[in-house]
């Protein structure tokens, strides 16, 4: 199914990016060449086939409950846009 | 001395031919006059290379011995590195100094390599052209009008024009072997969770994996031990005993099994890089491999699945870049929203803001079984295939890419002409297996690759292969004219 500019910028506000009206029409039809190579995927049979997430089949790890990571919001806040006393600072959310 | 591979270097450092602080000198003066052409580096990091390579000369003098000590290498620009630009190619990350070492860059720090620089590559590695870097298109050393792939394209563009004797890279669906291939070098990804993926910036993360990129088999050997084991920093490294890859480089390789996968074979490939696998194969069989065809039927569906599953897993990991905590800031954003949209938009290039849409699409409301769960449902067929064929042969071979490197800004406007050019390296990243790409000929002047592929944790397998082939072919040996 081939997406409408209106479902192009949907999907482009849900990742927080915007789209100028000159980049629309070619975002669009970009992203339909994509899908249209993507869709090839759906004539595949995979009734009964297990979705493989971890080539290894390897599942998360489980470590003792205990502090190991040092404090560095220092560091952290040296290469942040905008910091005031260890706080990181972004426009106003709340009047 | 820029003739010299990893291994030399490392020999002569211990026979005391030249010290550190010398190569490292020569190779520096070599980057400033010779990449200027080129672009592989992002940043230079002169500095810190003379500072580690006398510190390398020091500890050499106290009688301290590793393999890499004083080595000189160089690192993809997405290894974090402590105090230096960690760009990813991004505008966005363009003014981030990482605050700590990968795991990958503090192990080659502790076994002595000294760092001359970060190289470039596609944006937040997604490109098999190198031609969305936000610093700029890297050139192909065999021919500066040509891509020399991607996304590691200036880490293989070092190595091949001498500028360094080997380099990091990454590769989550060919990143690693595709550039190898176009630039002339040899190059592994490893067995997903070979190598730690800590501080290395994400772009897939059940796809993503870091290896060594450099002249010769054995020189990648010599590198892949020091980046290779488990870290308990990653949740997805695997725990496995690094075997000793150099001692098993020597092994004849006779009786050795080599499937051919015939789809591997098909419409499609430049049929220069058919007569050339053929050529190698043929090579193959005088060193004692036995060649048997084999099928991998769901290779077609490699690339559907992989555009699903990277993008998803990339729309995921870059949603942390939001102007916040780090990285690129829009001016003057009017409220929060702004803050985080206009950062996005104007921090990221136009192929990583496709890649964000398509998985967001694919992991929306509504669509997640259709796209990203039928995607690891193939995911697993392909694994299953592979299985199978291990079961016939020891080791699967096949070109690396369809074509040799095309022409910069022939393919930029079309995407999905770019995403065919993985078609046989993509396989390996959904299967997580280990696979190498090493130099088997020219195709009218240009580099052409051979990839070998094997089960899991078989790296050293690899190694051995292609060092044996490496033994009676010099296609690795050729140096592009002025370099």
């Amino acid at each position: 199914m081939a997406l409408e500019q209106t479902d192009v910028e949907k999907i482009a506000q849900l990742a927080a990016l915007k789209l100028n009206d000159s980049d629309l029409a070619e975002t669009t039809t970009t992203l339909n060449n994509i899908l249209k190579l993507i869709d090839r995927m759906q004539a595949v049979n995979t009734d009964g086939v297990e979705p493989l997430a971890h080539p290894l089949e390897a599942t998360q790890r489980l470590r003792p409950d205990m502090v190991t990571e040092e404090n560095h919001r220092d560091d952290y806040q040296k290469i942040a846009p905008a910091v005031s006393d260890g706080l990181y600072l972004v426009p106003k959310v709340i009047e | 001395m820029h003739q010299l591979t990893l291994s030399d270097i490392s020999k002569a450092l211990i026979a005391k031919e030249f010290s550190s602080v010398e190569i490292t000198s020569y190779l520096l003066e070599r980057i400033k006059q010779l990449d200027p052409q080129l672009n592989s580096f992002i940043t230079v990091t002169e500095q810190l290379a003379l500072e580690q390579a006398k510190a390398a000369d020091e500890r050499r003098a106290q009688g301290k011995y590793h393999e890499l000590l004083g080595v000189p290498i160089a690192h993809k620009d997405l290894f974090c590195t402590q105090g230096i630009r960690t760009s990813c190619g991004s505008k966005m990350l363009d003014n981030f100094l990482a605050p700590y070492n990968a795991t990958v860059v503090q192990k080659l720090i502790n076994s002595g390599c000294v760092t001359l620089g970060k190289t470039n590559l596609d944006e937040f590695a997604m490109g098999s052209s190198n031609e969305s870097s936000y610093y700029g298109a890297v050139k192909n050393p065999w021919d500066t009008t040509r891509v020399p792939g991607g996304s590691s394209g200036g880490s293989a563009v070092a190595v091949a024009a001498r500028l360094v004797p080997a380099t990091t890279g990454t590769d989550t669906g060919g990143s690693i072997r595709q550039p190898a291939a176009l630039t002339g070098v040899t190059g592994i990804k490893p067995t997903y969770g070979r190598v730690s993926r800590w501080g290395m910036i994400a772009y897939a993360s059940s796809l993503d994996q870091g290896g060594p990129i450099a002249r010769t088999a054995e020189d990648c050997a010599l590198l892949l031990q020091a980046m290779a084991g488990f870290d308990p920093k990653d949740s997805t490294c695997m725990s496995e005993a690094v075997p000793d890859y150099y001692a098993d480089l020597d092994k004849k390789i006779t009786g050795l099994k080599v499937g051919l996968p015939k789809e591997f074979f098909g419409a499609g490939l430049d049929p220069r890089i058919a007569s050339l696998v053929d050529t190698a194969v043929k090579e193959l069989e005088k060193l004692g491999a036995v060649i048997k065809e084999i099928s991998l039927a769901n290779m077609e569906q490699a690339i559907p699945a992989y555009y699903v599953i990277a993008p998803a897993e990339a729309s995921s990991n870059l949603s942390r870049f939001d102007g916040a905590r780090f990285g690129y800031r829009c001016e003057n954003p009017k409220d929060l929203q702004d803050m985080y949209t206009r950062s996005r938009t104007e921090g990221f290039g136009a192929e990583v803001r496709r890649r964000i849409m398509v998985g967001t699409y694919a992991l929306s409301a509504g669509y997640y079984d259709a796209y990203y769960l039928q995607a690891q449902k193939i995911r697993r067929l392909i694994k299953n295939d592979f299985m199978q064929a291990f079961n016939e042969v020891d080791v699967i071979f096949s070109p690396t890419t369809p074509n040799p490197a095309w022409k910069i800004g022939d393919k930029a406007g079309d995407p999905v002409a770019q995403y065919l050019e993985d078609v046989y390296t993509i396989t390996a990243n959904l299967a997580g297996l280990p696979a190498l790409s090493m130099p088997i000929g020219f195709a009218d002047g240009l580099p052409v690759g051979g990839q070998l592929l094997a089960p899991y944790f078989e790296e050293g397998r690899l190694l051995n292969i292609a060092h044996q082939y490496q033994q009676v072919t010099d296609w690795h040996r050729q140096v592009p004219t002025g370099f």
